[in-house]
């Protein structure tokens, strides 16, 4: 939660006015029982109606001095808070667009979006509330034992033993409280998950029959999470009669004393009724404070959860600028260097040992079974991911060498689930070049076969709904290879994103991308083997290693697993259709 | 308007019966709170005699002691009281909640698929979750705020008036002033909170966009620009929840300033009295003391109402969700399918989903014993809305299906969906170990059984490779594996179950060729004397079914075998053909 406060750093004047302006406000408070007890010892006493009329009419005057300085500082505290609110946000998305694929595939965007919104707000409350009250409840409270020293100091120390005792109940309770509160947090966690896990999976439930056996674990869970409720539940319960208990023995020890007092001669009535005052003043106080430790508590579980994501921090570091002596284009525009690939939290590696060399301006096919590790090696082109062993280099550079900028202009990846944005097609395609003209978008709209996608939705103009749902999977697949086109990329990737696609569409667009004019470097990932047989080099990979290399010729007599996969799919099927 | 008035009611009564239950609870609760109130407002008169005791030179110590003793009596039992209200008022509330949260997911499990087909997850998640929270927190607070402060507020009356009626009246007249003023804000800052909720949720939108498919944002280096399109949102939202917030929160200092007059309004009366001797100075002190605490629960309430409000929209939502029809019931004298045999017989079906399109008419299929059943059409052509009849996770509209001679409809569910085998193209995985997903249809299996069928179904290699094996856990829908390891471990599931009849809708579609064709092998020996039902989009996988239907517009144009079908020249040559045309 701490950590979080940099972000009140622009708000710092509002920060010290709003809590002033309560503190201003609590001061007329303080001075209302002085006022009372000179309208008993002085008006009452001398039968002084004047007086009295005079003296209520300052009461009157402290609420709407009092009226002024609070709308002041709601202000001040409002605008801190809002304003506090809005630069974490920006913070979060920020930092979350910085994290590396690593840690993307680790991240629930449900969870995110639950602490860039529902925990913020929360955050925005607490602050906003905190600046308002949480300060100005401990002033009241001090400041009715300074008062309360200035009419009596024996009395006053009735006021520091019964402070110390409720700082001890508050501060306790809130201390069990948290931990329980976060408890419930996650058990309602669990529940949510069961909840949606049943909906989304009702048709395998229903048909193994095991309805009741999930009602069974859900009311598990229920119950865990009703229990750990009523337990945090009878903590906080315990807030309110312990503090009310406390402030009434200081009374009854007040009103001892001021007997005592009053008696010596050193404390008149009115005085008495003003210690008293003061008293039921704090017990109102931390009735407010009571009833605000909830959403404190709720505050600081929101804010941990919010800190949880700024403590994942990206695991590749990108250079600012390329080193001028790497710069050093030759023909290899690409080469793997006996590269191996663990993912975080995987068991075994993914991609073991891979060595190849591509040339500029070659089509490349990548093939293999499900989990052979096809995507892992085009994914680390791009620095998607970093290789655990050897390196992976672009122009003779490792990629880990280049700027973030640089491997985005040189790489145009499509990937395998083809995804599109709300705004217009125009808006989505200078995704891949801000400043794009219409040519070059049609042109990259040619050769993706996308033509009558864009003029279905009316042109470039046209709208795309939020996740491109206005299209169908091979219409999206086509756009977004069209994105990629825009860029016009040197290294042009195609992760397995023709899949929708029949077969001739399929072909018209391998032919459109071989004869485009500026003649990108293609890899091409597919488990169709039409696909990518006239490829200049097919790589062949299974089980995360690299099982053959070279043209579709030569790996028929070479490769098993290819032969394999091309028999799986055209023999027995060319012979069923002779 | 009035119909708002009445639907809330009713919401009001269906709350009522969920507390129904506790009534006993609520019964003491209702007792304690008097209990509470009533002492609380005592103590304040107490202090005020006490006080009157304190007079310079004649101090009546013994009555101050015996007041103080009292008081302390007094304060013990209302703080005990309070505390005993609040457990109950907890108790009750996580128990109606908790009541409520199991009703809801009882009735998911009993809600025909036609109601879950047409509503979004997150939406009935987000009644089952959210709305039943919000619900939990608006009824505790109306448990412990509002019962308490309209209590509060009867009771300083009360004693009010049976100390001096004059004061008591100026109290009375006044405060109507605060909630005029409350309500007045109230209704100036309606609109700047909804503009805040409608940026707000343009801002999630947003947000679950970018997120969402941040490796594409990445790959393109479209972070400037999505931070820039964020940041203007972000502004807006600043600008419209300021001015909703600041609005707002000048309701308090407002209604504080009204309450503020009440007071000196009280010490000016008061103060009169007692100087023509109608009041002591205790009970102006005694008066003062309520003054405050009267005023207060009015601040108060006019918050609760709104929270009560809310939780009664929430509630009104859950109610909605448990009062949508369940599926029809089972009959009493439900047969439980058992040593099934496997012949199906189809006898004039017709369904539809929506009463306006009629999908499947007058269909007829007879399946012996053991034959394998290919379906294949172009999509939409019926073969998903079949298979949900065979499962009968709908029910046919006029026809009846038959298993082994027994109508669908006479049979439990259970007993029909478990004898079938299901492996769906949508892999659906539970959180959970690999184990525990693949023993779902059968959890008494031995290792031995699991790590046969996982072999068999070619999804051990890949598991033995995960951190944990077989007792890995995967998240919530598969986690991290890919589409084509979640397809073999469905696949798994149904091969460790042996079930006597199979249902398999593109249950290969993410699985590469080679895999395929060796998980076929395997397929083929599970096919092997149990009726079986394939929908493939591979023309391939289907070709040796003993039977193909040709699917079109909800009802069979054509069926036989490969061959037979071939020769006819018709849809499904056509079909076949085509997949060549290169």
């Amino acid at each position: 939660m701490k950590r979080l406060l940099v972000y009140l750093n622009g708000y710092k004047k509002e920060c010290v006015l709003a809590p002033l302006f309560k503190m201003l406000e609590a001061s007329f408070e303080l001075i209302v029982p002085l006022v009372i007890a000179a309208i008993i010892d002085t008006g009452i006493a001398n039968g002084d109606k004047s007086y009295i009329l005079k003296m209520c009419a300052v009461l009157v005057g402290l609420g709407a001095i009092g009226l002024t300085v609070s709308i002041t500082a709601q202000f001040f505290s409002a605008k801190a808070a809002v304003g506090f609110a809005t630069k974490l946000r920006h913070a979060l998305f920020e930092h979350l667009l910085g994290l590396s694929f690593t840690e993307i595939d680790t991240l629930g965007t449900s969870t995110m979006i639950t602490r860039m919104t529902s925990d913020v707000n929360q955050a925005q409350n607490g602050v906003n509330m905190f600046l308002r009250l949480f300060l100005r409840s401990p002033f009241v409270v001090f400041g009715a034992m300074i008062m309360a020293f200035t009419i009596d100091a024996r009395s006053s120390l009735i006021f520091l033993v019964a402070i110390v005792l409720l700082s001890i109940v508050v501060f306790g309770i809130m201390a069990l409280n948290i931990p329980m509160l976060k408890k419930v947090q996650q058990m309602l966690d669990k529940v949510l998950g069961k909840t949606r896990e049943n909906l989304t999976g009702v048709r395998v439930i229903r048909a193994f029959g095991k309805e009741q056996t999930e009602i069974d674990q859900f009311m598990e869970c229920n119950e865990t999470l009703t229990s750990a409720q009523k337990k945090a539940g009878k903590i906080s319960a315990l807030l309110n009669p312990l503090t009310y208990v406390i402030i009434n023995l200081a009374i009854v020890r007040l009103i001892w004393v001021g007997a005592l007092q009053v008696d010596a001669g050193i404390l008149t009535q009115g005085e008495v009724v003003a210690l008293y005052s003061y008293m039921s003043q704090i017990l109102v106080e931390l009735i407010k404070l009571a009833n605000m430790i909830v959403t404190i508590n709720k505050t600081i579980a929101c804010g941990n959860r919010i800190s949880e994501v700024f403590d994942i921090t990206s695991s590749m570091d990108f250079q600012a600028s390329l080193p001028k002596k790497y710069v050093d284009p030759r023909e290899d525009i690409v080469t793997f260097k006996n590269v191996s690939l663990t993912y975080k939290n995987a068991g075994d590696e993914t991609l073991e040992d891979i060595s190849f060399s591509v040339r500029r301006g070659q089509t490349i096919g990548i093939i293999g079974g499900t989990g052979s590790g096809k995507s892992s090696v085009v994914n680390l082109i791009p620095r998607f991911y970093d290789a655990t062993k050897g390196e992976v280099l672009l122009h003779g550079v490792n990629v880990k060498d280049y700027p973030a900028e640089d491997l985005n202009r040189m790489v145009g990846i499509v990937m395998q689930k083809a995804v599109m944005f709300q705004g217009t097609v125009e808006e989505n395609l200078r995704w891949g070049k801000q400043n794009a003209t219409e040519e070059e978008m049609m042109d990259a709209i040619r050769t993706a076969q996308a033509e009558e996608v864009v003029a279905a939705k009316g042109g470039l103009s046209g709208e795309i709904a939020q996740a491109g749902k206005n299209l169908s999977g091979g219409q999206r697949q086509r756009m977004t290879i069209a994105r990629a086109l825009v860029k016009r990329p040197e290294i042009l990737i195609l992760d397995d994103s023709s899949s929708a696609l029949d077969y001739a569409t399929d072909a018209k667009l391998r032919s459109a991308i071989r004869s485009l004019d500026y003649h990108p470097t293609v890899f091409m990932v597919s488990q169709r083997a039409s696909s990518i047989q006239y490829a200049d080099k097919i790589i062949v990979m299974d089980d995360g290693k690299m099982v053959g290399v070279g043209t579709h010729d030569e790996l028929l007599k070479s490769c098993e697993v290819y032969r394999e996969i091309y028999d799986s799919q055209f023999k027995k099927e060319v012979a069923a259709h002779a | 308007m009035l119909k708002k008035e009445k639907s809330q009611k009713e919401t009001i009564q269906k709350v009522l019966h969920y507390i129904k239950k506790y009534a006993w609870y609520m019964v003491l609760s209702i007792l304690l709170a008097v209990v509470t109130v009533a002492l609380s407002l005592y103590v304040p008169i107490l202090v005020g005699r006490a006080i009157d005791g304190i007079v310079y030179g004649a101090v009546a110590f013994d009555t101050i002691r015996n007041y103080i003793i009292t008081i302390i009596i007094i304060v013990g039992i209302t703080a005990l009281a309070q505390w005993i209200m609040n457990t109950i008022n907890n108790k009750v509330t996580y128990q109606v909640v908790r009541d409520i949260r199991e009703e809801a997911f009882i009735k998911i499990e009993e809600l025909p698929l036609s109601y879950m087909d047409a509503h979004s997850y997150g939406e009935i998640v987000s009644r089952v979750i959210a709305d039943v929270d919000t619900f939990a927190d608006g009824l505790l607070m109306g448990f412990t705020q509002l019962f308490t402060g309209i209590v509060t507020i009867l009771g300083t009356l009360i004693f009010m008036f049976s100390m001096s009626g004059k004061i008591t009246l100026v109290v009375v007249l006044v405060t109507p002033l605060s909630l005029f003023v409350a309500k007045f804000i109230a209704q100036r800052t309606y609109s700047m909170f909804k503009l805040q909720s409608e940026t707000r949720a343009e801002q999630t939108g947003f947000i679950d966009e970018m997120i969402g498919n941040e490796k594409v944002v990445k790959a393109y280096g479209h972070e400037k620009e999505a931070l820039q399109k964020f940041d203007e949102i972000n502004e807006r939202l600043q600008k419209c929840s300021l001015r909703a917030i600041f609005f707002s929160s000048i309701t308090n200092p407002a209604t504080r300033f009204v309450n503020n007059i009440v007071y000196a309004l009280v010490a000016l009366t008061g103060a009169f009295m007692a100087i023509s001797g109608g009041m002591t100075v205790g009970l102006l002190s005694s008066f003062l003391s309520y003054a405050n605490q009267y005023t207060k629960p009015f601040n108060e309430i006019s918050g609760v109402i709104t929270e009560l409000q809310n939780a009664l929209a929430c509630a009104a939502r859950i109610f909605e969700l448990m009062e949508t029809p369940s599926q029809i019931a089972e009959s009493e004298d439900a047969i439980e399918l058992q040593n099934v045999h496997g012949t199906i017989d189809c006898n004039d079906v017709s369904f539809s989903y929506v009463p306006e399109k009629e999908l499947i008419k007058n269909f007829n299929l007879h399946v012996k014993q053991g034959q394998n059943v290919a379906i294949v059409g172009p999509t939409g052509c019926g073969k998903t809305t079949l298979i949900n009849l065979l499962m009968r996770f709908y029910d046919v509209n006029s026809g009846s299906i038959q298993v082994d001679g027994n109508d669908l409809r006479q049979l439990t569910r259970k007993s029909l969906r478990t004898n079938y085998g299901m492996v769906l193209q949508e892999t659906w995985l539970k959180n959970g170990t690999i184990r525990e997903n693949i023993l779902m249809g059968k959890p008494d299996a031995t290792e031995e059984e699991m790590v046969a069928a996982a072999k068999a179904a070619h999804s051990h290699s890949f598991i033995r490779r995960l951190p944990n094996g077989y007792d890995t856990v995967i998240g919530e829908d598969g986690g991290m594996l890919s589409q084509g390891q979640k397809q073999l471990l469905c696949i798994t599931r149904v091969m460790l179950c042996l079930p006597p009849m199979l249902i398999l809708d593109e249950a290969t579609s993410s699985i590469d060729t080679r895999t395929e064709i060796k998980i076929q092998s395997a397929f083929t020996k599970l096919m092997d004397g149990r009726t079986s039902f394939i929908v493939a989009h591979r023309l391939s996988t289907i070709q040796n079914a003993d039977l193909i239907l040709v699917m079109k517009d909800g009802s069979i144009i054509e069926q036989g075998t490969h061959e037979e079908l071939l020769e006819k020249q018709g849809f499904y040559a056509n079909l076949y053909q085509s997949q060549f045309a290169v």
